[in-house]
């Protein structure tokens, strides 16, 4: 770890390149199915495969998707946008070339608000997204001739990407995770992409250097690949910094290269490799003509888009009265602040809404998708209207809180509603003082030793008296009312 | 300019990985040389106002986001100098 005062001297500054592969049905370019997982060179065309003479036209649902992402993101949509070839030779790319956009791309100046755990908020404008062609997939291992050659795999070749280049406005680790957490929330919302780091549908580049606290100009970056998760991303960029700031501070040159992160030893590598490779030679695209959005395509594309996460996290706020923080949290996809809104809605508290799903259904829902994978919250044995009717249950006192947490489980596991459970198990609460009174009567019968502390002045052990009378009525008591019987029954004793 | 031509072409030769004998070079450092000078014409006219064109055609044409299969895996490997379980096989290639 840096040592405090050279992390106060230093300041990291981070810019992100994250690529995201759209949802379209099509790749970019030809009409082969964009799907992941087929079994390999099955949906591959001339066009992807780079066969002579094939050429490239553009799907106008890839364009619609780059749109929502653009107007989503705040940009400024370029009604001419041109594709230019950007060329280098690797076995994934068979043109020689990948089908990009350079000087001109269809969106610049955009903006995410982004939010850490902490509650802070932060800005982090967007230099461009341009539309861009995927490359195919090189396989290294698990083959009997792994150890000496490569597979191509040029399925995902085609595969239409936009990429995102935030400015270098990022200032910590944990400004990088809250960013790339709201991008993701608002491409997802926004219908672009799944956002599945581990199938390869968001992926994320880092432009990392250090300057000086209080210092203009900028230190020089090192381009970091191979963040294959958040964390990855934060823990990358940390390693970074304190290798750059350990550099700078031994009176070396931080050098410009792209360096490799392996998680396996949390560091990153230079990647001298494709050092002489950034020679890209990029010319505009002779085969593409140049892409127009008019006024009419942009227009019905922002009518369409849905609330946004920063629009819906303020609107929570206000409406429910529930914190920012859990805001954020109920909003980060659509259908959690979907389950949420309705359980707040049918039970018409809030603040009570926020804890259950916050608390009781992303606990059990991180239980389920450990053992099962991927879950869906409409797949859920328990529906809002249910869990609206278990707090409208605790709030008219009909059971306590200690028994709803039974009932939830029951419900979670049947499906059950939350008045039959209790019904069939004999779960309301006894708010009748007669029979916590007898209770009460026993309790203190046969338990002179604690009358008498209690008769000393050790008020505190009325927790005790509580506890005894709550076992006793089979954890169904009204706690309020048991607590203040208690008292005045010992006082009276 | 001859020498810096030579360069430049040495240059365009690695990143195309192309390998040329020292003729090749001459020859094509003369070619390229020939080919600037031509496109270097079009300095002669005066362009001020006019909007850089990028193609030469300005319709559109998009295609609908309708999925089809146009090649099977065995036609699509079927010109690969090397192939096994389905993939295009290369030298190894480490650290993409």
């Amino acid at each position: 770890m840096l040592h405090e005062t050279l992390r106060n001297k230093y300041e990291m500054v981070i810019g992100l390149e994250v690529h995201c592969q759209m949802k379209t049905r099509t790749k970019l370019f030809c009409s082969c199915p964009n799907n992941f997982g087929d079994a390999p060179n099955t949906n591959v065309c001339p066009v992807c495969l780079g066969l002579p003479g094939a050429l490239p036209v553009i799907s106008r649902e890839a364009v619609t998707l780059a749109l929502r992402a653009a107007l989503a993101t705040g940009c400024t949509v370029h009604e001419t946008s041109i594709f230019s070839r950007k060329n280098y030779f690797y076995p994934d790319l068979p043109k020689g070339y990948q089908i990009s956009q350079y000087d001109r791309p269809y969106a610049t100046d955009g903006r995410v608000e982004a939010l850490e755990a902490d509650g802070t908020a932060k800005t982090v404008r967007l230099e461009r997204i341009h539309m861009e062609e995927d490359a195919g997939k090189l396989l290294h291992e698990g083959y009997p001739w792994s150890k000496d050659m490569s597979g191509v795999d040029l399925n995902r070749s085609g595969a239409p990407l936009i990429e995102i280049v935030s400015k270098p406005d990022i200032r910590s680790a944990q400004e990088a995770h809250a960013y790339l957490t709201a991008l993701k929330a608002i491409l997802v919302y926004a219908d672009v992409s799944d956002c599945n780091m581990e199938k390869g549908s968001l992926r994320c580049d880092a432009n990392v250097s250090v300057r000086v606290r209080g210092a203009e100009a900028f230190g020089t970056r090192a381009e970091i690949k191979n963040l294959n998760s958040f964390r990855n991303v934060a823990r990358a960029i940390e390693y970074e910094y304190e290798r750059q700031v350990a550099l700078v501070e031994a009176g070396h040159k931080v050098v410009q290269e792209t360096r490799l992160y392996r998680a396996d030893k949390d560091e990153t590598a230079s990647m001298r490799s494709k050092e002489d490779a950034h020679d890209y030679r990029y010319f505009p695209e002779p085969d593409l003509p140049p892409l127009v959005i008019d006024a009419a395509w942009r227009g019905d594309t922002l009518a369409a888009l849905p609330e946004l996460p920063s629009a819906k996290r303020a609107r929570f706020v206000a409406e429910y009265g529930i914190p920012h923080y859990d805001a954020a949290v109920l909003t980060l996809t659509r259908e959690v602040a979907d389950f949420f809104e309705e359980v707040a809605k049918g039970s018409g508290n809030g603040k009570a809404a926020s804890n259950w799903v916050m608390t009781e259904v992303m606990r059990e829902m991180k239980g389920r998708e450990s053992s099962e994978g991927d879950v869906s919250y409409s797949s859920l044995p328990i529906k809002p209207s249910a869990l609206a009717e278990l707090i409208r249950l605790i709030d008219t006192g009909a059971i306590n809180g200690k028994t709803a947490k039974d009932v939830f489980s029951r419900m979670w596991t049947s499906g059950e509603s939350p008045k039959a459970i209790v019904e069939r198990e004999g779960l309301s609460q006894v708010s009748d003082t007669g029979a916590i009174e007898a209770a009460i009567r026993e309790v203190i019968a046969s338990s002179p030793e604690q009358v008498a502390t209690y008769k000393k002045g050790r008020t505190n052990t009325i927790g005790w008296f509580v506890g005894q009378v709550m076992k006793k009525t089979g954890g169904r008591a009204n706690p309020k009312i048991v607590n203040d019987l208690v008292k005045t029954a010992l006082d009276a004793a | 300019m001859a020498e810096i031509q030579d360069k430049l072409l040495t240059h365009i030769a690695t990143l195309a990985r192309l390998s040329l004998s020292e003729a090749e070079t001459r020859s094509l450092a003369h070619d390229l040389a020939e080919i600037l000078k031509y496109a270097a014409s079009l300095e002669s006219l005066d362009l001020t106002g006019v909007p850089p064109m990028s193609h030469a055609t300005e319709g559109e044409r998009f295609r609908p986001d309708e999925p089809t299969h146009d090649l099977t895996r065995e036609q699509a490997l079927a010109n690969a100098p090397d192939q096994d379980a389905g993939l295009f096989r290369v030298p190894q290639v480490i650290g993409g």
